[in-house]
């Protein structure tokens, strides 16, 4: 491993942002949850909280766009979705740690290399997915669709990716939780998130809670919008036979 | 716009179907699915396939609009090769139909019919007018332009597929088993709906099913295939009731051809009885005058506008004078139009040998017997099987038919 790298990881560096925690007994004694503390000290979190939204929505979003992309290149070219799903399995399989340290040759240490082996990694869900959405796709519709002179090309982007919506609603919940957990280890490429409080002081509790708890509250609130963003993008699914 | 117009105006014009020799072959089949299929269908009538599953009738109608590629042979669409042919520029030429109907579920109503003309780049206004106008014409009310396939029943979504069909004026509309999937009394409905509406459009249809009843009410020529594609008889419902080409047709047919041959025509087809006629107020001697030899033994009582008021009974004709109201009703009164099986159910149901018939304004036009009806069947069969000269009743069936 390059002996620079190790130099540049947060354990190593032995910042002080948590040193002074000795001014209230509960800080002292490190209990459970120190509440005033973590009142006092809430704006050290912001910054890390708005690089993991970043990172999370710019890497979902790159992924989004890429997983719909191998969806639309594979088809009608069945014979492409098996080698695709293995790929993208492949790459999902990398331990993230690996993943940033084979890629700071090319994209270097930063956000880059963070939001390139994050984005890999929702490719998977995402992609699969949105692959089965277009299986589940009623026949009868696509048969209608072709029989009026739908061409290809408008069928899948009239019928069959419309109706894949919820599908693929359910993948980038999945793909955007799991980033969200991921992201905490962005830090080790030098991309900041939530991970760079936690790993500061990884003995003191309260920080652990709020950077932790901060994440969590993150990933209900992504979920949420997307359940949201996935009702309006299908009215169809929610009404009732009158 | 202009173009666009014309372009609407020559799809609209119903143009005839011609397969020549036509034959798909799948590759690896020991068999073809369709071999040499040679028929022609006038423009405006409905062209109805049928046969057994497996008897290639679907992909017979696919092959119209490049749904499946011809093997072999050729079909001409008005004149014009299917092959040379951009298929998804002949597709929105030709209305399509099919028994899972095939509804967009994200899409409203009024965008699932507009499915056509949006491909072929019609101008909002214009569109809206034609989903609005569309709705009308297959019998939907206006508010459900804007729900969702899943909210509607049924009958309701067959309409919405045959009104997407007809949205950008087709001149040939494909349907295979259209009214498969509704209920019985849904379908006899739809089909009787759907005459109406060719009636009035005059579209060239090729209607695809398995039911030879179907088949029978729907058709202006019946195309009956046989496994592996080929054609057994094509011919007009009457001609196949009456003159099964072969015994395959005559099993397929069925034994109660003769019967079926009811549901063909209509109570207008047939000679009436006459009744003895009598009007309130008239001596009952001179009603019971008219009783000897006539050729229905009740005396029918008729208003001034000819409008049958009942049956008189004995009591009836043993008073002075012809009662206003008398003892038997009329029911059930029977009108020219309807169709001679229903005549004959009517009649069963009531239990009774008579019914009056009468015009569309109501006035008596002769009177309906269980024996009219017997004879007809008897004399036809006897036709058919034994002596091949036309006599009355066959000749007035096939002019309706």
């Amino acid at each position: 491993m390059n002996p620079g790298v190790a130099a540049h990881l947060p354990l190593a560096q032995g910042d002080d942002f948590f040193q002074e925690r000795s001014d209230t007994g509960c800080v002292q004694e490190n209990g459970f949850f120190c509440a005033q503390w973590a009142f006092e000290n809430f704006d050290r979190y912001m910054s890390p909280l708005l690089e993991h939204i970043v990172l999370v929505s710019v890497s979902v979003f790159a992924g989004f766009a890429i997983a719909i992309g191998l969806a639309v290149l594979s088809h009608g070219r069945r014979w492409l979705v098996p080698p695709l799903l293995g790929l993208t399995g492949v790459l999902y399989t990398i331990p993230s740690l690996a993943f940033f340290i084979l890629l700071l040759p090319i994209t270097g240490f930063g956000r880059t290399t963070a939001i390139v082996a994050l984005t890999a990694y929702t490719l998977q869900i995402i992609y699969r997915n949105v692959v089965a959405g277009l299986a589940n796709v009623p026949a009868a519709s696509k048969d209608a669709g072709r029989g009026m002179g739908m061409t290809d090309q408008q069928l899948l982007w009239r019928v069959e990716l419309p109706l894949a919506v919820p599908e693929l609603v359910a993948g980038l919940r999945i793909a955007t939780v799991s980033t969200v957990a991921i992201a905490t280890l962005a830090v080790f490429a030098g991309a900041g998130g939530l991970g760079d409080p936690l790993l500061k002081d990884i003995t003191f509790r309260t920080n652990v809670i709020v950077a932790g708890g901060l994440a969590i509250l993150l990933a209900i609130a992504f979920d949420a919008l997307l359940v949201l963003a996935g009702r309006v993008a299908s009215p169809w699914r929610k009404v009732r036979p009158v | 716009m202009e173009q666009v117009a014309s372009r609407e105006s020559g799809a609209g014009e119903a143009v005839a179907v011609e397969f020549r020799d036509a034959t798909k072959r799948y590759p690896g089949a020991t068999d073809d699915a369709v071999r040499g299929l040679t028929l022609e269908v006038p423009a405006g009538e409905i062209c109805v396939l049928v046969g057994p599953s497996g008897c290639g009738k679907t992909t017979a109608m696919r092959m119209v609009n490049r749904m499946v590629e011809i093997t072999d042979g050729d079909i001409l669409v008005g004149d014009r090769t299917v092959r040379e042919r951009g298929p998804a520029e002949l597709r929105r030429e030709i209305g399509y139909v099919i028994q899972q109907i095939g509804l967009f579920p994200h899409r409203t109503i009024a965008d699932n019919i507009a499915t056509v003309p949006r491909l072929l780049g019609w101008e909002r206004e214009r569109i809206d007018a034609r989903v609005d106008e569309l709705l009308g014409v297959v019998g939907l009310e206006r508010e459900i332009a804007e729900r969702f396939p899943a909210q509607l029943s049924g009958g309701q979504q067959q309409r919405v597929g045959v009104a997407r069909a007809l949205a950008a004026n087709p001149g040939v509309m494909l349907m295979d088993e259209p009214f498969g999937a509704v209920d019985p009394i849904n379908r006899e409905r739809l089909q009787n709906e759907f005459l109406r509406l060719q009636a009035e459009l005059r579209k060239t249809i090729l209607f695809v099913t398995h039911d030879i009843d179907e088949a029978i009410k729907m058709g202006d020529r019946i195309a009956i295939l046989r496994q592996g594609g080929r054609l057994a008889q094509y011919a007009t419902p009457a001609e196949l009731l009456m003159a099964p080409g072969d015994d395959f047709v005559e099993d397929f047919v069925g034994a109660d051809r003769a019967l079926k041959r009811l549901a063909l025509m209509r109570v207008s087809d047939i000679d009436l009885w006459e009744a003895p006629l009598a009007f309130p107020g008239q001596a009952t001697s001179e009603v019971r005058a008219k009783l000897d030899g006539a050729e229905v033994p009740h005396p029918l009582v008729i208003d001034a506008e000819r409008r049958p008021l009942g049956w008189m009974s004995d009591s009836d004709l043993a008073q002075a004078t012809v009662p206003a109201q008398p003892d038997t009703r009329p029911d059930p009164v029977v009108e020219l139009d309807d169709v001679m099986r229903d005549a004959l159910s009517d009649l069963l149901q009531a239990e009774t040998r008579y019914s009056p018939v009468v015009d569309p304004q109501g006035r008596l036009a002769g009177v309906l017997s269980v024996e009219i009806i017997s004879e007809f069947l008897t004399s036809d069969e006897a036709l058919v099987e034994e002596h091949p000269a036309p006599e009355r009743p066959l000749a007035e069936a096939e002019e309706a038919g």
